[in-house]
């Protein structure tokens, strides 16, 4: 409940500023432009489904770009403002004030991917594709997004300036979509399979890209979300100490 | 009852407090003093909850605060820079923070105008905060830390940045809550703390250097007295009569301050007050006023710290 209570305030202050909007019209921009080009565009004739899995592929991208810039603010926002004082001092635990952050920004990661919601049903009128397919590509998205907002509000917990936070919030959500792949790739055994196993993309997307709810995936997902939270807590509950 | 039990607190190898010790009551309120980097701030944020101690325990009637956080809710902190969600309307911010001391929707509706009227935020309950001037977040600032009607309530340095006006304004505001709440206060002003607080708790390096009334450390601090006396009559033979009366060792002559009226300040080696004052009153001196001399706490203030800095 009071992580809620917490989630409710920040949610509101999304949606009453104008920064949040800013970042989801860009990103929203960037990613009907993107979707236009490559998966609209492109020379060849596509079939629906492939239509689709570019469309997953580029709004995942957005999401965690959402994410990431959301989520940025969120603690350091507060560290700037003095306001942590209100969230310390009161009966809500460090672990409370961690999910409440993590639950606004979800909130509006799912906001922004509701606002794609244009583009598949293009694809669903003028080609053929399974809602289903669509929904768990969606719930991939989504949980992509949960795991970089863990991570966003991570490096908000870390760093009480927000630029900071967003910058190595960036150099991790790059790490886990890309680095994370390409590195895994030009290693050796075992490091490239340890490596390539925290590529959140091409390791545990694509099942949703196909269509697919893989259990481990989702598993892992959710683990990676719980163990960014849990260092958030700790790191939060660390400062009653310095 | 609050109970702070030798209070230390590092911050690395830095002892910013070592070894307070003191006691609250409700419907006392307790001036802290010191001077800037003395440790008035760490005390406070350790008794907020805000930063847990190296050693030492605090506890509200009986129950450890960093042991048990609900304790918290017994607990309202104004820090010396209000903590506010501007975007919020005063109601608004009100409720969140309610709700973040664990009270139910009802039970803040039922307290929301109590703590308007207190706080004297009567005809800004809608306005957001951002719009409204400094004295008035102050205010807001109160008001959150005693919405959940807390059994202890931290003010660090609530006068600061007011102009006069507000500064009297809240000083009516800390006194009207120091009848239903512990009230600890910090400041650096000495007058504002001889204004407002019951105690005082003077600190300085970490530590508690004394602990009292105004007068108990005046009589602590320079084992007497200084006084001044505004009496109806003659000023040549009111000055020559305190110079001749055995409790004063000295006597300065002030101008007038009306027709008729006289100002002497005198200095009383031991605390003898009410035998000078019941003389003069015997004596036909028509006593009209009686001030303790203005910079008689800073003189104690200084002493003690100075001692302590030795």
């Amino acid at each position: 409940m009071n992580a809620l209570n917490i989630a409710r305030r920040d949610l509101a202050s999304y949606l009453y500023g104008y920064s949040a909007w800013l970042i989801i019209a860009a990103l929203l921009l960037c990613n009907g432009l993107f979707f236009h080009a490559f998966a609209l565009g492109s020379d060849k004739a596509l079939l629906s489904h492939e239509v689709l899995h570019d469309f997953l592929y580029l709004t995942w991208g957005f999401s965690v770009a959402t994410a990431v810039l959301l989520t940025m603010r969120s603690l350091a926002d507060e560290y700037a403002l003095g306001t942590e004082v209100l969230l310390r001092t009161s009966i809500v635990s460090d672990g409370q004030i961690v999910v409440g952050k993590w639950l606004a920004a979800m909130g509006m990661v799912t906001l922004y991917t509701a606002l794609t919601a244009h583009m598949p049903l293009l694809i669903y009128v003028h080609g053929k594709v399974s809602p289903a397919h669509v929904l768990v590509g969606y719930l991939g998205v989504l949980l992509g997004g949960g795991v970089a907002a863990s991570v966003g509000v991570f490096c908000s917990a870390l760093f009480r300036n927000q630029l900071a936070a967003g910058i190595i919030g960036g150099i991790v959500a790059i790490y886990m979509s890309v680095m994370a792949w390409i590195i895994g790739a030009n290693l050796d055994p075992p490091f490239s399979e340890i490596v390539s196993y925290t590529a959140l993309f091409n390791e545990h997307f694509v099942p949703f890209l196909e269509g697919r709810v893989a259990t481990g995936a989702v598993v892992y997902h959710l683990s990676v979300t719980a163990l960014f939270l849990f260092l958030s807590t700790q790191i939060l509950h660390g400062r009653r100490w310095e | 009852m609050i109970q702070v039990r030798n209070l230390t607190r590092y911050y690395g190898e830095f002892a910013a407090l070592q070894e307070v010790s003191f006691d609250l009551k409700v419907g006392e309120i307790v001036g802290l003093l010191g001077l800037n980097g003395a440790g008035k701030s760490t005390t406070l944020k350790v008794l907020a909850g805000l930063l847990a101690p190296s050693l030492g325990t605090v506890t509200i009637d009986g129950k450890d605060l960093h042991q048990n956080p609900d304790v918290r809710a017994k607990i309202g902190y104004l820090p010396e820079d209000p903590p506010l969600y501007t975007e919020m309307t005063v109601t608004a911010f009100l409720r969140h923070i309610g709700r973040l001391k664990g009270m139910s929707g009802d039970r803040i509706e039922a307290r929301l105008p109590e703590v308007i009227r207190l706080c004297d935020l009567g005809g800004r309950e809608h306005q957001v905060i951002e719009t409204l001037s400094h004295g008035y977040r102050k205010r807001v600032g109160i008001a959150q830390a005693i919405i959940h009607d807390p059994a202890l309530v931290i003010l660090d340095e609530p006068i600061s940045g007011l102009d006069p006006a507000q500064i009297v304004e809240m000083r009516k505001v800390v006194r009207g809550l120091g009848q239903k709440h512990a009230l600890i206060v910090s400041s650096h002003i000495l007058s504002e703390v001889s204004a407002t607080c019951d105690r005082i708790l003077v600190i300085g390096r970490g530590r508690l250097v004394a602990e009292g009334t105004e007068a108990e450390l005046t009589a602590h601090g320079t084992g007497g007295a200084r006084l001044r006396l505004t009496v109806r009559g003659d000023g040549a033979r009111f000055e020559a009569w305190l110079k001749a009366h055995r409790h004063v060792s000295a006597v300065s002559l002030f101008p007038a301050v009306a027709a008729g009226l006289v100002t002497c300040e005198v200095t009383l080696p031991a605390d003898t007050r009410e035998e000078l004052l019941g003389e003069v009153v015997a004596a036909g001196f028509g006593l009209r006023l009686v001030e303790q001399a203005s910079d008689e706490l800073e003189q104690i203030f200084l002493g003690l710290t100075r001692q302590t800095n030795r």
